[in-house]
């Protein structure tokens, strides 16, 4: 059963240790600003919301990048970057409606979301159980996938991406 | 079913790809005029700044990938198309027949009319072969002249400053970039240019180049409108692209800018389609019909024409956002949508000149409908979900109207 990130943002105390987790995992920095995942604070209503790549079946990223650079990691659903064909052009995060991949000025490459490979640090860091890593088939993702499909109508015909 | 794709850019490319996805049995054939696996232009100033090699341009780095996926490449330009025999005529003289078609044949690079435009120190920076001749002439301690600063222009000024080439950008609007940055932002571009140490001559024109005289130890004069000739090693000249419809000449399908297609991507011949460069699409924006001419709309368009193609229109095109990313020596514009605004429309705009920041959003009542900027990048890609989504920011409009950068808790909060 393929797993994937749900996030409830109910549960978030704004912490940050999802994003030191990831940023240590994947820069091997404690270094927020370098993190895949990120929290925004909504000051006025005293909430926070993790947000990071659902690893839509769209992968809009994927399609746009003119090198090859992103592949579909078939154990995990992650669609991941390879870091030695990513020439850094940034038409991904253009590309992107979610807006959740992004340049990382210090390597010239663009970082996304790659679900740590099958264990994501954020979930496991998370002391709230805001982030958790469960099987697909129960995630609130649906609400995100949908509106993916109604920013681009041409997906909804798209037998080959469902 | 017979499936000619004309074209290896990234739309030709795609629609092979998702024509097979949604037909095993399909014969497809993918013609190129290029004598080179099919590669990506937008990789070109990293190949010139030697961060990849040529094999780093490839659109698919597997040297088998189209073969396994059972698609034919041609390399032969393709001459005329008879539509109503249903061929292509190569320029060998071939004639393959098709039942579908798909005109995927990109755009070139042009150049002024001037005298010397076409001598030999004198390249485009449209190919990869433009950019190996490049590469082989803009070496340390050279003068390059550039002509024009618009997105190609600006986008190889890294790689050119790395060689070690002196530089002089000829641009002949009044500001770098017109075509995606406002003056503000065209300003604060060419300070952060000069700052690097590049001279950029604005409002200004090469009205020919001529091979200097014996006595000079430049092998170009560029002579200028206004200011005194440049002595060059290399001018590399970025003034624009066209469609490549000429091969259209004389057949039946209508063309203007680009090759005019409807909301299927389909010509005015029923079984030929058109995408990418060479296609006069949908702007989702205005809903005008132009060129756009950018990587994101080139698959769009790739990918929906191919679901057209095997599944007779069952897929309509709603436009594509004009959108552009570009990075100059290190500083990231961002252009999308109606950036320039639109009539009665409203404006926030957050400008820190000495950091080199600027964010510019455009609404239409309350919702996002384009956005210039310089030296924002994070989660930037939601611009385009608010855009097309056409997400209604109810109260984030009036925090948005005050804050531009809380562009992503807008787009959270409206999830």
């Amino acid at each position: 059963m393929e797993k994937s990130l749900v996030i409830n943002p109910d549960n978030c105390t704004g912490c940050l240790q999802c994003e030191m987790a990831c940023s240590y995992e994947n820069e091997g920095v404690f270094n927020p600003s370098k993190s895949r995942i990120k929290v925004f604070t909504f000051h006025q209503e005293g909430r926070f919301v993790p947000y990071t790549c659902t690893q839509c079946a769209d992968a809009w990223c994927q399609q746009a990048c003119p090198v090859d650079a992103i592949s579909l990691n078939l154990v995990t659903g992650a669609k991941e970057v390879n870091e030695s064909s990513c020439v850094g052009c940034k038409v991904c995060t253009i590309s992107c409606p979610f807006g959740t991949i992004n340049y990382n000025q210090s390597s010239g490459k663009v970082i996304k979301c790659d679900l740590c490979g099958g264990d994501p640090k954020c979930a496991s860091a998370c002391p709230t159980q805001a982030i958790s890593y469960v099987d697909a088939d129960q995630t609130g993702l649906d609400k995100m996938r949908k509106w993916a499909t109604e920013t681009d109508h041409a997906s909804t015909n798209t037998p080959a991406n469902a | 079913m017979q499936y000619i794709i004309v074209g290896a850019g990234p739309s030709g490319v795609i629609a092979c790809e998702t024509i097979r996805k949604l037909n095993q049995s399909a014969q497809i054939t993918l013609i190129t005029g290029q004598s080179e696996p099919p590669y990506s232009r937008m990789a070109i100033p990293y190949f010139l700044e030697e961060k990849i090699t040529e094999s780093g341009t490839h659109l698919r780095h597997n040297s088998e990938h189209f073969s396994s996926l059972g698609i034919i490449v041609i390399n032969e330009k393709v001459n005329a198309i008879e539509t109503s025999k249903n061929f292509v005529r190569l320029a060998d003289g071939t004639e393959l027949g098709y039942e579908k078609l798909l005109l995927a044949t990109g755009a070139q690079a042009v150049s002024p009319p001037i005298d010397g435009i076409h001598l030999d120190n004198v390249h485009n920076c449209w190919t990869l072969e433009d950019a190996r001749n490049i590469a082989s002439k803009a070496v340390a301690g050279s003068s390059v002249v550039l002509m024009g600063a618009g997105f190609i222009g600006c986008i190889i000024l890294e790689s050119l400053l790395k060689r070690g080439v002196n530089l002089t950008i000829v641009e002949m609007g009044d500001r770098m970039v017109p075509r995606m940055m406002d003056d503000t932002a065209g300003g604060l571009l060419k300070s952060w240019c000069e700052s690097k140490g590049v001279r950029i001559l604005t409002s200004e024109q090469v009205t020919s180049i001529n091979d200097a005289d014996s006595s000079d130890q430049k092998p170009l004069k560029v002579n200028l409108k206004n200011s005194p000739a440049l002595p060059a090693d290399l001018v590399i000249c970025a003034t624009g692209v066209k469609s490549n419809i000429d091969f259209l000449k004389g057949s039946d399908i209508a063309f203007d800018q680009g090759i005019i297609v409807n909301e299927f991507l389909q010509t005015n011949i029923d079984n030929v389609y058109a995408s990418g460069d060479v296609a006069q699409g949908l702007d989702f924006s205005d809903q005008s019909w132009h060129v756009q001419a950018i990587q994101p709309t080139a698959v769009e368009h790739g990918r929906i024409a191919a679901i057209n193609m095997v599944q007779n229109n069952s897929c309509k095109h709603h436009g594509s956002i004009n959108m552009n990313i570009l990075d100059t020596m290190g500083l990231i514009s961002t252009s999308f949508g109606q950036w320039m605004g639109i009539e009665g429309g409203q404006e926030s705009i957050l400008l820190d000149k000495k950091n080199f920041r600027y964010l510019n959003l455009q609404f239409k009542e309350d919702c996002l409908v384009g956005i210039s900027s310089l030296g924002h990048t994070q989660n930037i890609g939601v611009v385009r979900g608010l855009i097309r989504g056409k997400v209604k920011l109810g109260a984030w409009k009036e925090r948005l109207m005050k804050d531009p950068s809380r562009l992503m808790e807008a787009y959270l909060a409206s999830l």
